[in-house]
C-alpha cells in the first residue's frame, strides 16, 4: 500500500487548555527527534490532530513502525491520495480495504467533502464507494454505530484522502513537556521502569548512579550505561551521572553501626542526587521504591532517608507488585540488562541484619561525628558524564 | 616546490586543517561545561583521545594534549622527576637529546638533581651497557629519544626498556618526536612508560602535541588552574587541536608501513648517488631512520649548499631547525666527532609525505651539479 501521510491524534493534550500549543510544538520537536537519522519529512501542526508527510515510501513504513514508541500520541493513521476521478477513488478504497484484517469485521464509509465543486455529493459518493467496496468484499457487513472498520474518505481541491486503519499510541504526555527530573538508576530491575513511567508522563530524565571501584566492576557500569541507552529509545536523550563512591561507602563504613549503616548510604545518596539535581537543574528526584520492598523501603526507612531533602521524591512504583514491575520491565526491555549478574554499590557492604525501622535522630546522631559534606561535593565534582543515546558514529568520526 | 626538510616541520595535510576549521566552527564550546554543546566538545574530545590511546597501546586516561613536543617533554621530564624526587634524584639522558630535554635537564640541574649525560659512539647511539652501568637505587628517570632529529640515529629503546625494567625502578621517558608516522610506535611496541609526540612532524598543526603514558606513572603538574586534562594541565582544552591531532595521527599511523617502504628506498638511492660526490660525507649512519640522511660537504659551509639548492627550489637545511640559526656547531655534531673539515658543511635531507620519485632524482641531479659548481668544475 502506498501512503501518502500519516494523521496524528493527540492523546491527552487535547485537553490542555490554552498550554495545548506548547504540548504540540514539543511533541511536533520529539518526532523530530526521534527521527533525525530518517530523510526530512514535513510536519503540520493543527489544533487536534497532526499530519505527517515523508517524501519516500521508506521513511512512511519506518514511521508508521516507530511511531507506537512516542509518547503523547494517542493513536495515528495512514493516509493514502488519489485524484479526483472516481475509478481512482474506487481503486484506492479497494486497495486501502485490501490491506487490513477483514474477517468478522463490520464497516462504514465516512465521506468529507470540503471540496465543494467535487461532482459527486456527501451522501452519493459515500454509497457509490461503499457499495463498490462491499462487492469487492462480500464477507464483511455494514454497521453505522461503533464499525471496526470506518473507511474515511476527504476530497479537497488537490486530491482525495483516505484512511481505515487505527493504530494505537503510546499514550501519556510528549517528553519535556513536564521538565526535567533525575532518575536515581541502580541497575537493578526497578529503577529503569521508574525512569519510564515518568517519561511517560513527560519527564525529561537524568539519571544519576554510584560507583564503587574496585568493589564493584566495570561491567555493573557498563550494565547502568546500556539501561541509559535503553531508557533514551523513548524519544529523548538521557544524561547519565556516575558518581564515584567508594570513598564515602567506606567512611560510612568506619563510622556508622553496621544495622543502621544502609540508611547512612541512602541519605548519603540522596544528599548527592538533589547536589546534582540542583546542577542540572532538574525539578525532582524520582526512585524506583515499591513500599516494604526490601529494609530500605519500609515507610520508616523512607522517611528517614527523606529527611535529607526538601526537593519532591517521585515513587512511580511505590505500590506496585514485583511481579507488574518485572512485566513493565520485559515490556521495555530493561529486563534482561538488568538482571546481569553484576553487583552494584548497594550490594557490598551489606550489613547482616539492616534495621528496617530506623530511627531518624539516631542515624542523625552517629552521622554527626563525621561531616560527611566535603567528600559528597568531592565525589559530585569528580562524576563522570555520559550522554545516551552515544552519538551516531557520523557524527563525530568525520573528524577523527 | 621540492620540499627536503620534514624533519623540521611539515605542511598540514588538507583533512587535518579541515577538521581545525569545522570542530571550531561545531565544536566551539567549552568541554568542561555541563550543557549539551559542551557534552558534545567533551564527547568529540574524548573520542579523540581515545584514538589516540588505542594507536599508543594505553588507556584514554593516560593521554594529555600540549602545546607540541617542547612542552610534552618539558611536562614528562619535569613532571615525573618533581614527582618522584623522594625515591632518589638522579636522572640518565644521552648528549643528543632534543634541546627541549637538554635544558629541561639543566632546569633539574639547578634544583639540585643529578643528570649524567651519556655520550654517544660514531653512529650517534646509546650504548645499553653504558645505561645499565648508570642505573642507581636512586635513578629515577631514563630518558632517551627514538630517533635522532639530526642524524636519524635510531636508539635501542627496546634493549634500554628491558635493561631499565628489570635492573632499576627508574622510568623510561621516550622523545618519540621523530619516529612517529616513520617507524612503529606504541608502548607495546617500545616498552616505554611515557612517550611524547608532536603533531607538526607528521602532517598536523603546530601548537598540537601530547604526552602519553601507562600503568603506574604519574607526574606533578606545572600548569595549575581548573584541573582539566586529568589535573595534569589545566586551561581550556582545544578540542580542535586535540582531535586535528587525533587525525593527522590516525592518517600517519595508518600510512607508515607504506611510508617507510618509500622512505628506505629514497633513502638508498640518495646514498648511493651521494656517497659517489667527492667531498661529501654521509653523517647519518647506514642504520639510522629512512627518513632523515644527514650529510657534510668538506670545507664549505652548509649555508652555502641551502642557499644554492633553493635557488633550484630545493628545500633542506643545516642541520635541525633548531639549531640552524645559531653559528655555533650542534651538539650532536660535536658528539659523534664528525672531522674538523666536515663540522661546518653540514645539511639534512629529510623526507615526508610530500615527496615522490621524481622529486628525488630532481635532488640527486641537482645536487650533483651543484657540488661541480662550487668545487669550480
Amino acid at each position: 500500500m502506498e501512503w501518502k501521510e500519516i494523521l496524528v491524534r493527540y492523546g491527552e493534550l487535547s485537553t490542555k487548555g490554552r498550554n495545548r500549543h506548547a504540548f504540540t510544538g514539543r511533541l511536533r520537536d520529539n518526532i523530530r527527534y526521534a527521527f533525525a537519522d530518517l530523510p526530512k519529512f514535513k510536519i503540520i501542526t493543527e489544533r487536534d490532530r497532526m499530519f505527517i508527510r515523508p517524501n519516500e515510501q521508506e521513511t512512511m513504513d519506518e514511521l508508521i513502525k516507530r511511531l507506537p514508541n512516542i509518547f503523547g500520541i494517542q493513536s495515528f493513521s495512514p493516509v493514502a491520495s488519489c485524484s479526483l476521478e472516481l475509478e481512482d477513488i474506487q481503486q484506492t478504497a479497494i486497495k486501502i480495504v485490501e490491506s487490513l484484517d477483514r474477517t468478522d469485521k463490520t464497516f462504514k464509509v465516512t465521506v468529507k467533502r470540503s471540496y465543494k465543486p467535487f461532482e459527486m455529493e456527501t451522501n452519493e459518493l459515500q454509497q457509490f464507494v461503499a457499495s463498490h467496496v462491499l462487492r469487492k468484499f462480500p464477507d464483511i457487513k455494514v454497521q453505522m454505530k461503533k464499525p471496526d472498520i470506518n473507511l474515511h474518505v476527504e476530497v479537497r481541491k488537490d486530491a482525495v484522502y483516505m484512511m481505515a486503519e487505527v493504530i494505537p499510541g503510546a499514550g501519556g504526555l510528549p517528553i519535556g513537556s513536564n521538565g526535567k527530573s533525575l532518575l536515581m538508576l541502580s541497575g537493578g530491575i526497578d529503577s529503569p521502569v521508574a525512569g519510564y513511567q515518568m517519561l511517560r508522563r513527560g519527564v525529561r530524565l537524568d539519571a544519576i548512579h554510584f560507583y564503587s571501584p574496585p568493589f564493584t566492576s566495570e561491567r555493573s557500569k557498563e550494565k547502568v550505561m546500556d539501561l541509559a541507552e535503553k531508557l533514551s529509545r523513548f524519544g529523548a536523550s538521557v544524561k547519565l551521572h556516575v558518581i564515584p563512591f567508594t570513598a564515602i561507602q567506606q567512611e560510612i563504613q568506619k563510622q556508622i553501626p553496621d544495622n543502621v549503616s544502609m540508611t547512612t548510604t541512602r541519605r548519603m545518596m540522596l544528599k548527592i542526587a538533589d547536589l546534582v539535581r540542583e546542577e542540572t537543574e532538574a525539578m525532582a528526584i524520582i526512585t524506583g521504591e515499591s513500599l516494604g520492598q526490601v529494609a530500605s523501603q519500609t515507610l520508616e526507612s523512607l522517611t528517614a532517608i527523606n529527611a535529607v531533602t526538601n526537593t519532591p521524591v517521585l515513587r512511580p512504583l511505590i505500590s506496585m507488585d514485583k511481579q507488574d514491575i518485572i512485566q513493565i520491565a520485559q515490556d521495555i526491555d530493561t529486563y534482561e540488562v538488568s538482571i546481569r549478574p553484576y553487583e552494584d554499590c548497594c550490594t557490598i557492604f551489606t550489613p547482616a541484619s539492616p534495621k528496617t525501622k530506623p530511627k531518624l535522630d539516631k542515624v542523625e546522631y552517629y552521622e554527626s561525628f563525621k561531616s560527611f559534606d566535603e567528600m559528597i561535593e568531592q565525589a559530585v565534582s569528580e562524576r563522570e558524564i555520559m550522554m545516551f543515546p552515544i552519538k551516531k558514529k557520523d557524527k563525530f568520526s568525520e573528524f577523527l | 616546490m621540492y620540499y627536503f626538510d620534514h624533519s623540521a616541520t611539515t605542511k598540514p595535510h588538507k583533512e587535518v586543517l579541515d577538521t581545525f576549521v569545522k570542530v571550531n566552527e561545531d565544536f566551539f564550546a567549552n568541554p568542561a561545561s555541563l550543557h549539551e554543546l559542551g557534552v558534545d566538545a567533551h564527547t568529540l574530545l574524548s573520542r579523540a583521545r581515545k584514538q589516540v590511546a588505542d594507536m599508543l597501546a594505553t588507556e584514554e586516561t593516560k593521554v594529555i594534549f600540549t602545546s607540541g613536543g617542547t612542552e610534552s617533554n618539558h611536562f614528562a621530564i619535569h613532571g615525573l622527576a618533581k614527582k618522584m624526587q623522594g625515591r632518589g634524584k638522579h636522572i640518565i639522558t644521552s648528549s643528543i637529546e632534543h634541546p627541549s630535554v637538554i635544558e629541561s635537564m639543566k632546569q633539574l640541574e639547578l634544583q639540585g638533581f643529578e643528570v649524567d649525560f651519556l655520550p654517544v659512539d660514531e653512529n650517534g647511539l646509546t650504548s645499553v651497557e653504558d645505561v645499565t652501568n648508570r642505573l642507581r637505587k636512586d635513578t629515577i628517570l631514563v630518558s632517551i629519544m627514538h630517533v635522532n632529529n639530526e642524524l636519524g640515529s635510531i636508539q635501542p629503546i627496546e634493549q634500554l626498556a628491558s635493561v631499565i625494567h628489570k635492573t632499576s625502578r627508574a622510568l623510561f621517558h621516550v622523545d618519540a618526536v621523530q619516529s612517529f608516522g616513520k617507524y612503529p610506535v606504541s608502548f607495546q611496541k617500545l616498552d616505554a612508560d611515557v612517550l611524547t609526540l608532536s603533531g607538526h612532524k607528521f602532517n598536523g598543526l603546530k601548537g598540537t602535541g601530547i604526552v602519553a603514558w601507562k600503568n603506574h606513572v604519574s607526574f606533578e603538574p606545572t600548569i595549575v588552574g581548573g584541573g582539566q586534562e586529568f589535573g595534569m594541565r589545566s586551561g581550556t582544552v582545544s578540542v580542535a587541536s586535540a582531535v586535528s591531532f587525533s587525525k593527522a595521527m590516525r592518517l600517519a599511523y595508518e600510512n607508515q608501513p607504506t611510508m617507510l617502504k618509500k622512505y628506505q628506498e629514497w633513502n638508498k638511492r640518495l646514498r648511493e648517488s651521494l656517497c659517489e660526490i667527492e667531498g661529501i660525507k654521509l653523517l647519518s649512519p647506514d642504520s639510522a631512520a629512512a627518513h632523515i640522511l644527514t650529510i657534510s660537504a668538506r670545507r664549505l659551509k652548509g649555508e652555502v649548499l641551502v642557499n644554492a639548492l633553493q635557488a633550484k627550489n630545493i628545500i633542506v637545511t643545516t642541520s635541525s631547525a633548531c639549531s640552524s640559526k645559531q653559528t655555533k656547531i650542534s651538539h650532536v655534531i660535536k658528539a659523534i666527532g664528525v672531522p674538523d673539515d666536515y663540522q661546518k658543511g653540514v645539511i639534512r635531507i629529510s623526507l615526508g609525505t610530500s615527496n615522490d620519485d621524481q622529486q628525488i632524482n630532481y635532488f640527486i641531479e641537482q645536487f650533483t651539479k651543484i657540488m661541480k659548481q662550487v668545487k669550480g668544475e
